[in-house]
């Protein structure tokens, strides 16, 4: 998984059936000292985040799991939302 | 499979139900000389690891939720042991 901050949402009303009822959401991966770490992406959200929020999302099929029976056709999505983190 | 050094802990009470207790930890992945490598990741950790500490780290999905003890779980990374030394020749 990785930190991201959510910095905006996507809405698409031509897609995937199995995409139906699912925000869109584009994240801004961060490192642990909150620095942007590479580009921005479009991932599924799961846990009901919001833009300005810090979260943590998931890369790969497993993206799909939370909507487990529909497997919606994605390869990251959001899994929770950060309270706050300690680094050294 | 990747070594890495645990840097941080991450606290989240609103998330997907299969992480339910389970621990976080910010991990940065190394090289063989213990340079950083890339950007920082967050892992599940099956084995209790902590901060300071080296660490195996699994990339991938299915290892990952077996290590959580769970199926179906959401997760692409994984504390799977705590590294006492690597040895490389040459």
């Amino acid at each position: 998984m990785q930190l991201a901050k959510v910095i905006g949402d996507v809405v698409t009303s031509c897609k995937d059936e199995n995409l139906t009822g699912i925000k869109l959401l584009i994240v801004q991966p961060l490192n642990a000292d909150r620095q942007a770490s590479g580009r921005p992406i479009v991932a599924v959200d799961a846990v009901g985040a919001g833009v300005g929020e810090h979260v943590f999302f998931v890369r790969g099929k497993e993206a799909s799991f939370p909507f487990y029976p529909v497997e919606p056709p994605v390869d990251a999505g959001i899994v929770g939302i950060v309270d706050h983190w300690d680094t050294d | 499979m990747q070594i890495a050094r645990v840097v941080g802990t991450v606290v989240s009470t609103q998330k997907h139900r299969k992480f339910e207790s389970a621990k976080l930890l910010l991990v940065q992945p190394l090289n063989a000389d213990d340079t950083p490598r890339g950007g920082t990741l967050l892992a599940v950790d099956g084995v209790g690891a902590g901060i300071h500490e080296k660490v195996l780290v699994v990339l991938e999905g299915r290892a990952a939720g077996e290590a959580l003890g769970r199926k179906g779980a959401p997760v692409d990374a994984a504390i799977i042991g705590i590294i006492d030394t690597v040895t490389i020749d040459e």
